[in-house]
C-alpha cells in the first residue's frame, strides 16, 4: 500500500521518521533518500522564505543560526496559506520564546519591524491627499485617512538604530533606549523612520480615528509639550495622508 | 480556444519566468523574449511594486499565470479562499494562459511549498478531475495542467503518467503544460524512456512547454538522481528532447524557468534565444 497524504506529510516534516513504505525507485528498490529530496525541498524553500521575510534577523544572527532557527520554526509553524509573503507571522513570538536567545531581548521587536516592512511593501496603493489648500484650523478638526502601507511599531529597544546599523554602511552604533518607528511608503520602497517622543501615541490616536487636535491632546498626556508639526510633516513627505474627514 | 486542443493565447515563441530584478532590462530590450510567466501567488498582495510591475508588463507582453499553491492533487477539498484569489487575479489581468500542477502541496491546512507526488490510480484520477472541473468553473476559463518531476514512484500506481494526463485532459477539457525538463528528470530517476513518454503524450493538448535546469545527484544504490532545481542553464539532453518533441507537436510557446541562483538578464535572454532557434526547424 502506498502512503496517503497524512502519512506522507507527517514523514516530510519529521526528518527522524522512517520513509513511508510503498514508494520506490527503479528496480523496486525502496525510495530511501529519494524521499529526502522532498523533505529537503520543503525545508529549503521554507527556510529561504524566512530569510527573505526577516533580512535583519538573518544579518544579526548569521546564516547558520538563521537556518537552524528556521528549521525549528517551520516544523512548529508550517505555513497556513500558499502566500509565502504572509509566512512568518508567529516568528517574533517564537524568537521571544527561545531561552537561548533571551540575552538578545531586542530580537522579537526587530522581527516585528521586518514583518511590518513586508506588510508595507505589499499593502494597497493609496494616492496622497492634496493638503495645499487646507487651512490649519480645518486640519486640526479633521480625522485623517492614512495609507494602508503605514505601519507603527513601539519598542523598549533601539530598533531603528539596530535596523540602520545592519542595513546602512557606516551607520552609528546603536545606543540603549526605547525607539518608536513609523514605516512609510512614499512610492514602492518602505522606509522605517524614528518617531520623536509622543509621536507614536499621536499616530496611534490618529489610526484609532481621533482628530488631529484630539490626537495632539492624547500625545501631550504622555509627552507634555509634544509638537505634532514634525510628525505631520513626516506623514506628508511619506505620502501617508490619503484623505481628511472633517469632524464639524 | 478549446477547439484548438490547447487552451492558450500565448505565441509559439520563447518566454521567461519573470523575476523583479529583470524588470528594467526586459522593458528596455526583451531580445528574443516574447512573453512572460509569473507565479500567481507572488501577485496576490494588495498593492505595491509587484502589482505595479505586473500591470506595466501586461501592457507590453502576453502574460501566463502559473499557480504553484492550489494543491489540485490534494486529498482534501480545494481551498476556497485560494480559488477566490486566483479568480480575482485572472479576472483583472486577463492573462493569455492559466496553468497549475499535477501535484499536492497542502494537507491539513499546512502549505508545504513544494510540488508533491501522486499515485496514478482510479481514485486519484476521479479526485483530480473533480478539482480541475471546480477550478475551471470557478476561474471561468480552461486551464493547463503540468506534468511533475518525480524522484520516486508509488507502488499503487496503475497508470503511466502520460496516459493519466491524457485521461484527465479528456475528462475535463483542460489543456496540458509539458515540462520537458521534468520528463527528462523523471525518466532518468525512474528508468523509463523519455522519448517513449513523449510518444505516449497527447501533444495536441499541449498549450505550453517548460524548459529549465536540473542538478545531478544519486540515490542509495548509486543510480542517477536528477533534482529539479531551476538553478542553471537547460541541459543539452533536454534541448535534444525538446527538438524530438517539437518535431512531433509543431511549434509551441516555450518557457525558460530559472528560479534559483537567478542570472543577470543577458544570460536568461540567451537561453530564450536558444529556444527561439529550437522553434525554427519545427516551424
Amino acid at each position: 500500500m502506498s502512503p496517503d497524504q497524512t502519512t506522507f506529510h507527517a514523514a516530510l516534516l519529521d526528518p527522524e521518521s522512517a520513509v513511508p513504505e510503498g514508494l520506490s525507485g527503479p528496480d523496486n528498490h525502496p525510495a530511501g533518500r529519494r524521499f529526502d529530496v522532498y523533505r529537503n525541498n520543503v525545508a529549503v524553500s521554507l527556510t529561504e522564505a524566512l530569510h527573505t521575510a526577516f533580512p535583519t534577523i538573518a544579518r544579526l544572527l548569521g546564516k547558520q543560526n538563521m537556518d537552524g532557527l528556521a528549521r525549528l520554526y517551520l516544523r512548529a509553524h508550517p505555513p497556513q496559506t500558499p502566500l509565502m509573503m504572509h509566512y512568518g507571522g508567529a516568528f517574533p513570538d517564537f524568537l521571544a520564546g527561545m531561552p537561548q536567545l533571551a540575552h538578545l531581548g531586542y530580537l522579537p521587536d526587530i522581527a516585528r519591524l521586518d514583518l511590518a516592512m513586508r506588510r508595507a511593501y505589499h499593502a494597497a496603493d493609496a494616492a496622497p491627499a492634496d493638503l495645499s489648500d487646507i487651512a490649519p484650523e480645518t486640519l486640526l478638526q479633521s480625522a485623517l485617512s492614512l495609507a494602508p502601507a503605514m505601519q507603527l511599531i513601539r519598542s523598549a529597544w533601539p530598533i531603528h538604530a539596530i535596523w540602520r546599523f545592519n542595513t546602512e554602511e557606516g551607520a552609528p552604533k546603536p545606543e540603549p533606549g526605547p525607539e518608536d518607528v513609523v514605516i512609510l511608503r512614499p512610492a514602492y520602497d518602505p522606509l522605517p523612520q524614528r518617531l520623536p517622543p509622543g509621536g507614536a501615541a499621536f499616530l496611534q490616536a490618529l489610526v484609532d480615528g481621533a482628530t488631529v487636535a484630539a490626537a495632539h491632546e492624547t500625545a501631550c498626556t504622555e509627552t507634555p509639550g509634544f509638537d505634532p508639526g514634525p510628525v505631520l510633516a513626516l506623514l506628508i513627505r511619506g505620502a501617508a495622508i490619503t484623505g481628511l474627514a472633517n469632524q464639524d | 480556444m478549446l477547439d484548438t486542443g490547447h487552451p492558450t493565447r500565448l505565441p509559439a515563441a520563447p518566454g521567461v519566468g519573470f523575476k523583479p530584478q529583470h524588470f528594467a532590462a526586459i522593458t528596455e530590450n526583451p531580445g528574443a523574449v516574447r512573453w512572460i510567466e509569473i507565479h500567481a501567488e507572488n501577485y496576490m498582495g494588495d498593492g505595491g511594486r509587484p502589482l505595479a510591475q505586473l500591470r506595466a508588463l501586461a501592457e507590453r507582453f502576453p502574460v501566463s499565470v502559473h499557480g504553484v499553491g492550489l494543491s489540485i492533487g490534494g486529498e482534501g477539498p480545494l481551498d476556497p479562499d485560494h480559488l477566490a484569489r486566483l479568480k480575482h487575479l485572472v479576472s483583472w489581468l486577463d492573462p493569455a494562459s492559466f496553468s497549475e500542477h499535477l501535484a499536492w502541496s497542502t494537507h491539513d491546512s499546512h502549505f508545504l511549498n513544494d510540488l508533491l507526488p501522486l499515485p496514478y490510480t482510479k481514485d486519484t484520477l476521479t479526485r483530480v478531475a473533480a478539482h480541475i472541473d471546480q477550478v475551471q468553473d470557478n476561474v471561468g476559463r480552461p486551464m493547463l495542467l503540468e506534468n511533475p518531476s518525480s524522484y520516486l514512484a508509488f507502488d499503487d500506481s496503475t497508470w503511466s503518467e502520460p496516459e493519466f494526463l491524457a485521461e484527465l485532459s479528456k475528462r475535463t477539457d483542460c489543456g496540458l503544460l509539458l515540462d520537458i525538463n521534468n520528463v527528462f528528470i523523471s525518466a532518468t530517476n525512474l528508468g523509463f524512456s523519455p522519448q517513449g513518454y513523449i510518444d505516449a503524450f497527447p501533444l495536441d493538448r499541449v498549450g505550453e512547454v517548460h524548459l529549465g535546469g536540473h542538478d545531478e545527484d544519486h540515490d542509495d544504490h548509486g543510480a542517477p538522481l536528477l533534482i529539479d532545481s531551476h538553478g542553471r542553464a537547460v541541459a543539452d539532453p533536454v534541448w535534444a528532447l525538446l527538438a524530438y518533441t517539437l518535431a512531433r507537436s509543431g511549434p509551441r510557446p516555450l518557457l525558460i524557468e530559472w528560479d534559483t541562483d537567478v542570472p543577470d538578464w543577458p544570460v536568461l535572454e540567451a537561453e530564450a534565444a536558444r529556444a527561439a532557434h529550437a522553434l525554427v526547424p519545427a516551424g
